[in-house]
């Protein structure tokens, strides 16, 4: 672990973004994770799209459940609001905030541990409830805080750094949030930033469920030569579907591709996904192709990453429930309870 | 691009910015950290090495390192190195137990140095330690040179440099003082037969300012460093009320506040240029402004005024500033004149160097401005047997510079008596160490000091312009020094990046606090300067570049403004990345640890 605080002297161009505020700004704490660990630049990728969105910090909140990857929310965005809860309980935090206040930006991060093990019911209704979320997994298909073990993502035969075989089929979290209904499906890798600050800023775009599963090497327990999430595996296997670019509303779009080169996807806000490198005949805002399309890449023993699926104009939480505009936590005593004579209206309706 | 290649010691060197731009290449980081660690004889002995007066250059040198300073282009203001040098001196133990041994049994061979200054000194100090015996000529009483004769003792006291040439005469060197050397050939041919004779009599003669009155009134016009001489050698200890110095150069300077302190109650310091043009080093034009002596720019001197041979005032032409389309300045009149009444003028406009005692006819080839020839390498003329340093072989520079060439000038000189080739120069020392004593442990500081450069005490103004030699500026005590010292990033420790331990995790990436580190694909120099994560636009500034990579791209560090705080080595699992002390020695005539 580093014992030094991270100097505050900063490149002298580095310059300040439309609040006044340098990428810097979006730091956290000094990252207690292994040296060279995925999920750092999974934070560094989270800071500088939330730098260059110009994301206002105080708008924003990080929600995590535990493990490595529910510890990083402490290395980013230290002005930002924060939940660490129990151990894959984060769904249910990011549920109930996102209810009483609608208008912050929610960034859930978790781990394949917190995902796909214990916290997977949670996971599934966060998904099915479309939650305006952007859900991060830090998939690294071990669980690095107790030494080493298979996780749930690890896939079948894979052998361990301490030599144990998998005899369980993974659990493809992509796969699981396309046939949940979630209407913002990605996958990145970590040591990919071109490629995942882009997913990022696309997932905080999006209004609903986003879920972007990042594969993210464990350098100490999954880095070795028959993992199959490690560095060298997932830069030869990585099927790249496409490489994004975000375009956020106000800015003019002005490069432009020829045509079958790219495919814009203009998302809820405005912000424009524009994806380049598309495979062939590749329809990102068809379900059912996406996930036959993942399913027949990783049977091949590739790893898709880019902007799997989106559906731009889906419904969230609040739109199918109806809820006021006003978020919950802002209504007052008379909204909150309307008095005993409304609940007696209430009540002779069930009579 | 190439990879870069590390194994030339001037890769690393360029990155200690403040050792390469030192003449002496002072290995500034390192005494700095003997500093913090309080090792003030320590810190003392790596300057005396390499720069031979730490003490006198800890108060009086141009500093051509404190520009240079990596802290200047992150924190505005570097490190004061040169404080931090006096530092060391001020609060040194004996030294006397770490100065070389001299052989009792001397090798033979006789060296006779022209002028007791820095320079002859220097040389003195390199060859001594090898059985060298060594003479030193001066006209005056004393040895010290220039630095006796026009540096003001309040800002170079008496002690101090006598203590720090005493170092080099108690070697045994054979001073021979009131001695004026008036015959180069009369050396040469000298019943003691000189092996070699080193020229270091620096740039004596003050320029003169032929304009109407100069003559009539000669008696209250003063020739700058010929005044700040008979000041310190006390033929002098008064002057007029009002005094004009002509002149925006360090001796104008140290005139203009010597002034001040003999009497002077109306000093005025008048330039032909302007202000951001004055050649004073920038703290000794705030020194003297503070001593309530305005500076007035943009005034070309026209004509001393005088009654009855008594000078009354200066007249002088107003300028200003054009450029022409060539982007060459001149200095136009606007038509206003200016009067500065006055009772003396000092005239510090330049020195020249002056060789009046050198016959033309001795084997020396004399060049431009009647200056003789002389190798920058080697610092020999055309004569075998004589070299050249200091101020005397290129005209006025400073000590450091000085100290510079005489440590050249004896390694040449060693070489000459030896017969070997004076251009097969000996190679540097350097030593390249890992720093890593644990997981996250260096054996350096690494943690960055935010402060704002320490503000040096001051004496009291009233009671330092009441006595000449009262030294003005206190310098560091300590705790300050410490704190300074703390400020420096430890230049020296390299960042020294291995291509087959990567992984290419962005560990590195991430964590740079100043965006110094980029894994791209590989361009040409200028193409890939401006695609890094932080444009490296100082393009004085070197970029280290990996060979490629298993992702085929390359690593490319911008060492401008990298605060060498290792986290790039902490954060990275490989260890692909290493913090190593560079430590470089230059080649001197003498060997010392």
């Amino acid at each position: 672990m580093t014992h030094i605080a991270k100097p505050r002297f900063q490149h002298p161009l580095l310059g300040a973004n439309d609040l006044g505020l340098s990428r810097r700004d979006y730091e956290g704490s000094m990252s207690t994770l292994c040296a060279g660990c995925g999920h750092d630049s999974i934070s560094a990728a989270i800071i500088q799209a939330c730098a260059e969105m110009s994301m206002p910090p105080h708008m924003m909140a990080k929600l995590s459940g535990i493990g490595c990857s529910s510890k990083t929310p402490n290395y980013f965005l230290s002005k930002s609001h924060g939940f660490n809860s129990v151990h894959g309980r984060m769904p249910s935090i990011a549920t109930g905030s996102n209810l009483a206040n609608h208008e912050l930006y929610y960034v859930g991060v978790s781990g394949d541990g917190d995902t796909a093990s214990i916290g997977l019911g949670q996971f599934a209704h966060a998904v099915r409830r479309q939650v305006n979320m952007l859900y991060v997994v830090e998939n690294n298909g071990t669980y690095g805080l107790t030494k080493g073990q298979l996780s749930a993502t690890a896939d079948v035969g894979m052998r361990s750094k301490t030599g144990e075989i998998n005899p369980h089929d993974s659990i493809d979290l992509v796969s699981l949030a396309l046939q949940l209904g979630a209407s913002f499906v990605a996958r990145g890798f970590s040591g990919d930033k071109d490629q995942l600050v882009p997913l990022i800023k696309g997932g905080f775009s999006h209004r609903g469920f986003a879920l972007l599963d990042i594969i993210s090497p464990c350098v100490t327990f999954n880095n070795h030569a028959e993992s199959t999430k490690s560095f060298d595996y997932v830069r030869e296997h990585n099927a790249v579907m496409n490489r994004p670019d975000f375009v956020p509303r106000r800015e003019e779009i002005t490069v432009s591709y020829e045509a079958g080169e790219s495919r814009d996807v203009t998302l809820h806000d405005g912000g424009v996904v524009r994806l380049h490198k598309l495979a062939e005949d590749y329809d990102p805002t068809d379900r059912v192709a996406a996930l036959h399309h993942v399913q027949e890449l990783q049977t091949r023993g590739e790893i898709p990453t880019g902007l799997i699926f989106v559906d731009a104009d889906a419904p969230d939480l609040h739109e199918r429930m109806g809820t006021p505009e006003a978020p919950l936590n802002r209504l007052g005593e008379a909204e909150l309870c309307p008095g005993s004579a409304k609940l007696d209206a209430i009540n002779a309706r069930l009579r | 691009m190439k990879p870069t290649d590390t194994a030339n010691p001037d890769y690393y060197h360029r990155v200690v910015d403040c050792q390469w731009a030192c003449p002496a290449h002072t290995p500034v980081p390192e005494y700095i950290r003997l500093i913090a660690a309080r090792r003030y004889t320590d810190a003392y002995m790596v300057n005396w090495w390499s720069n031979v007066f730490p003490g006198i250059l800890g108060r009086t040198c141009d500093r051509p390192c404190e520009p240079a300073c990596r802290r200047d282009r992150i924190d505005h203001k570097p490190v004061a190195i040169c404080r931090l040098k006096r530092v060391a001196a001020d609060h040194r133990g004996d030294i006397t137990p770490f100065l070389p041994a001299i052989p009792k049994e001397k090798n033979g061979r006789r060296i006779a140095c022209v002028g007791a200054g820095p320079a002859s000194l220097a040389v003195a100090r390199d060859l001594m330690p090898l059985g060298y015996e060594v003479v030193i000529y001066d006209e005056a009483d004393r040895a010290g040179g220039m630095m006796l004769s026009q540096i003001p003792a309040f800002r170079l006291p008496y002690e101090v440099l006598e203590d720090e040439v005493n170092y080099i005469l108690d070697m045994g060197v054979e001073l021979r003082t009131n001695h004026y050397v008036g015959s180069l050939a009369a050396l040469l041919d000298h019943e003691e037969s000189y092996d070699a004779i080193f020229i270091g009599t620096g740039a004596p003669r003050g320029r003169e300012l032929d304009i109407p009155g100069r003559r009539e009134a000669a008696g209250h016009i003063h020739i700058g460093i010929d005044w700040l001489s008979s000041v310190a050698f006390e033929h002098t200890d008064r002057i007029g009320r009002r005094v004009v110095v002509l002149g925006g150069g360090n001796t104008a300077m140290d005139c203009c506040r010597t002034a001040r302190r003999l009497g002077g109650e109306r000093v005025d310091v008048v330039v032909r240029s302007g202000f951001d043009e004055m050649k004073a080093s920038e703290w000794e034009i705030e020194e003297a402004m503070a001593e309530d002596i305005p500076i007035h720019n943009f005034l070309v001197p026209k004509e001393f005024l005088h009654e009855g041979g008594r000078l009354t005032g200066v007249r002088f032409d107003h300028v200003r500033r054009e450029v022409d389309e060539n982007g060459r300045r001149r200095l136009v009149p606007t038509g206003e004149e200016r009067i500065f009444e006055c009772d003396d003028v000092l005239v510090a406009i330049g020195q020249e160097n002056a060789f009046p005692w050198i016959e033309r006819d001795v084997g020396i080839e004399f060049g431009k401005w009647d200056m003789p020839v002389v190798d920058p390498v080697t610092f020999r003329t055309s004569h075998p047997r004589v070299f050249i340093g200091g101020d005397a072989a290129f005209g006025p520079e400073n000590i450091i510079w000085a100290v510079a060439h005489a440590h050249q000038a004896a390694v040449s000189i060693d070489k000459h008596c030896r017969g070997e080739d004076l251009h097969d120069r000996p190679p540097d020392n350097v030593t390249l160490v890992s720093q890593k004593m644990g997981i996250h442990e260096w054996s350096y500081d690494n943690d960055i000091d935010h402060a704002r450069r320490y503000l040096v005490p001051h004496a009291d103004k009233a009671a330092a312009l009441a006595e000449r030699r009262m030294e003005v500026e206190l310098g560091f005590d300590e705790d300050l020094g410490y704190k300074e010292a703390m400020r420096c990033l430890n230049c020296d420790v390299q960042t020294v990046f291995t291509e087959n331990l990567c992984i290419e995790c962005d560990a590195c990436v991430d964590v740079c606090p100043t965006d110094c580190i980029t894994f791209t694909g590989n361009g040409d120099e200028a193409a890939l300067r401006l695609r890094l994560t932080a444009p490296a636009r100082n393009e004085e500034q070197a970029i280290l570049v990996s060979d490629l990579l298993k992702t085929e791209r390359v690593m490319v560090k911008d060492e401008d403004v990298c605060l060498h705080c290792g986290l790039c080595a902490e954060r990275c699992p490989t260890s692909a990345w290493d913090m190593q002390k560079f430590l470089l020695v230059t080649a001197k005539a003498c060997e010392h640890d």
